[in-house]
């Protein structure tokens, strides 16, 4: 399984005849991807390879079906190509484009909203499930069919994280860019809902970056809703306040959006921040093993260390006792809980009950 | 960007949002000649992009020119928070009577623009966020239906209580509103909004930050850019399309990917070096860039190490080594450099690297120690 897009995927490339555009409908065609068609207005009847170009995006999803568009026309268009998308019926938008003005996003993002689309981006790598479909422009080679998702504000740092999880033997089921812009069309939450949904998916690995508060917002929501392991990782605690980290989100104004902000309140909801992305896996691996003991190791794992969080663990395991059990790792888990936490203390605070799956609605 | 509280004020102006008289004076002669001109107590304001020039005085009341050209000269050149005062605002001093507060800002968890008023204005407005939270109000405005007339009311009735004043602050923040969508402003803020003896309601300061993504289209807000307000690596930076901020380490960076570039320099505080910048490449793979980023950083004398990160995905790690050896080829530096390529055609990369004997390391935490390392840190 996968979230947002599957093998059924059929992908419309809006801007296909650009540079961009044409590199990338060849990139997600050679990956599998299903990519029906593309748009430039005036370009209609031409090809791409061998995908057939269309005048408008109406006549594209009459005549190909598609429930999906991808858009790589340059910033002044990018907007006009999302309500055209949408006007069109498109119900999954990837907007890669970089530089698309915070203020048309602010507008056009009631509109996806009213007429149910998921947009992704802008200025986003896009989204790739491996063995499944890509949409974007990530590199299928880095990835690898498994149960971890992936979600990001990044790009090449992204690739960075699913890379050290592929050289782990480590697999996705989908991995998500959702862009480094101030004004974004899905956030962490929403991909963390649908991870929590995603039976396929076992555990979730959040990159995060500073500016604004979309992750303390998904620290608030893992504590209510997500029963998946999650490892987490900032980048930009080195940044200095005022100051555009290349992304148009990627900015500490007004003292928040810090980095130690975001790591305090998701250490605070028991979720690990590595501090290298090479560390992921590990801890990954860990908050898994942990996972598939009954919940009462767990809890003596931790015991006397954090009451609270061992408190709320308690409680939900005794709502949904997990049926499975796997006494063999008990041995070593506790031991490397152990170690673990002597690093990083929050580490072992992580909620260690399995099997409690509450998938979360809205 | 940001641009100055005397270009924010022409933007008001233009907007008819009432400010005070004011020009700009370069030299303490030009100062004198306006002060002598508007023949009444003035401020002398600096022109910087930064906050709280007043407590690091630069902003002075002159009784008369005289006195407005002594300031001029005391002010300019003056360092405020590690910038020079190069241009002073000489604008007419008002009778204050009361002075509040009015910001527009993209609130990016509601997607949504937010007007704050308080009647606690003409000081920092965060700190008044943080002690007094009750006395700052907000209100979050539906980007398509916009601002509507009796909210704006509302708002002002939180700041005035006689009708002509609230009326007046009212078609202010309206104006302002329209000021935050015609310039793609992430923030226009007027602090303090004073009323004066003669009942007047007046925007004291003006700030307004532009977002870079709306600039293409803002092209008189684009030609005011200060060039000489800003760092000069940092222009040279934009001028060849790279993200580039300046910091104060030892430690170059070279990174593809904004994310990646932050966490490479967050790897180098990790393991006890100091980053020298920020600097992404992005995701071309013009070998010029390459030069141009290389430039930039040995033109910084701190820099003891260059450390080059590239994980190539679309991006291919062999025309970032074409671009690294045609660096050193230009530039011949003196300094150690490591370099990681990984992902796209690296094999052929690390060839083209051997060719000028640089150093590879195969983990982003090995080069990150690597570069550490000969840089010499203790």
């Amino acid at each position: 399984m996968s979230v947002f897009i599957n093998k059924k995927t059929k992908v419309i490339v809006q801007g296909i005849t650009g540079r961009d555009g044409s590199f990338h409908a060849q990139q997600m065609k050679d990956y599998g991807t299903s990519v029906v068609g593309g748009v430039t207005p005036g370009k209609g009847g031409t090809t791409v390879g061998t995908i057939p170009v269309f005048n408008t995006m109406e006549e594209a999803v009459t005549k190909t079906k598609a429930n999906t568009s991808v858009i790589y026309v340059p910033p002044a268009f990018a907007v006009d190509a999302i309500y055209e998308a949408v006007d069109a019926g498109i119900k999954t938008i990837v907007c890669v484009t970089e530089g698309v003005p915070a203020n048309d996003m602010m507008k056009v993002y009631p509109y996806i909203k009213k007429h149910g689309v998921r947009m992704i981006g802008p200025n986003c790598p896009g989204i790739i499930s491996p063995g499944e479909s890509k949409v974007g422009i990530m590199p299928g080679m880095i990835v690898k069919k498994g149960n971890i998702g992936v979600v990001s504000r990044s790009g090449t740092l992204t690739y960075e994280a699913i890379w050290a999880l592929t050289m782990e033997g480590m697999g996705q089921t989908t991995c998500i860019g959702i862009g480094g812009d101030q004004v974004i069309g899905t956030n962490f939450i929403d991909c963390l809902e649908a991870f929590q949904a995603d039976p396929a998916t076992k555990a979730i690995v959040m990159i995060g970056e500073i500016g604004g508060t979309d992750e303390e917002e998904a620290a608030a929501f893992i504590k209510k809703k997500v029963t998946k392991p999650v490892v987490a990782f900032i980048a930009g605690q080195t940044a200095p306040p005022g100051k555009r980290m290349g992304h148009a989100g990627a900015i500490i104004s007004g003292g928040t959006g810090t980095a130690a902000e975001k790591i305090t309140a998701l250490n605070k909801v028991g979720i690990p921040v590595a501090g290298s992305p090479t560390e992921i896996p590990g801890l990954l691996k860990d908050l898994m093993k942990k996972k598939k003991t009954p919940a009462k190791k767990a809890k003596k794992a931790t015991a006397g260390k954090k009451p609270a969080a061992k408190k709320t663990r308690a409680k939900k395991a005794t709502k949904k006792p997990s049926g499975k059990t796997a006494k063999k790792t008990v041995v070593t888990r506790v031991t490397k809980l152990k170690k673990a936490a002597k690093k990083k203390p929050t580490k072992a605070k992580a909620k260690g009950n399995a099997g409690t799956r509450k998938p979360g609605k809205k | 960007m940001k641009i100055h509280e005397y270009q924010a004020k022409e933007i008001f102006a233009g907007a008819r949002i009432p400010v005070p008289d004011g020009e700009i004076a370069t030299n303490p002669t030009e100062a004198y000649e306006i002060a002598e001109r508007y023949n009444r107590p003035v401020m002398v304001k600096s022109q910087v992009h930064v906050g709280g020039r007043g407590k690091a005085g630069g902003i002075k009341y002159a009784e008369n020119a005289e006195a407005a050209k002594v300031l001029a000269q005391k002010i300019l050149g003056m360092d405020i928070k590690g910038l020079e005062v190069k241009k002073v605002l000489v604008t007419s001093a008002e009778d204050i009577i009361s002075e509040s507060y009015v910001g527009i800002i993209l609130d990016r968890a509601t997607k949504k623009p937010v007007i704050m008023v308080s009647p606690a204005g003409g000081v920092d407005i965060e700190e008044v966020a943080a002690k007094t939270p009750e006395k700052i109000f907000k209100l979050y405005i539906d980007p398509v239906l916009g601002l509507k007339a009796y909210q704006a009311r509302n708002l002002a009735y939180k700041l005035y209580r006689d009708i002509g004043q609230v009326r007046k602050a009212a078609d202010i923040i309206m104006k302002l509103y329209d000021v935050f969508w015609n310039t793609d402003a992430s923030l226009v803020e007027i602090n303090p909004l004073i009323t004066n003896t003669g009942g007047e309601v007046l925007a004291l300061d003006a700030k307004i930050n532009i977002d870079d993504n709306g600039l293409y289209r803002q092209p008189v807000i684009a030609a005011m850019r200060d060039l000489d307000a800003e760092d000069p690596a940092e222009v040279e930076a934009r001028e060849g399309d790279l993200s580039f901020v300046k910091l104060d380490g030892n430690i170059g960076c070279i990174v593809n990917g904004a994310g990646l570039a932050m966490a490479t320099m967050d790897l180098v505080k990790r393991y006890g070096g100091e980053p020298a910048n920020f600097l992404d490449i992005g995701g071309s793979s013009n070998p010029q860039k390459v030069v141009t980023a290389m430039k930039i950083i040995l033109s910084d004398p701190k820099v003891r190490a260059i450390l080059i990160n590239i994980f190539g995905g679309i991006t291919r790690c062999d025309d970032v080594a074409n671009g690294i050896v045609a660096a050193f080829k230009q530039l011949n530096p003196t300094v150690p450099i490591v370099v990681r390529l990984t992902g796209t055609n690296e094999e052929e990369a690390h060839k083209i690297l051997k060719s000028v004997n640089l150093p590879a390391a195969d983990t982003l935490d090995d080069v990150v120690k690597k570069a550490i390392e000969l840089a010499g840190v203790e």
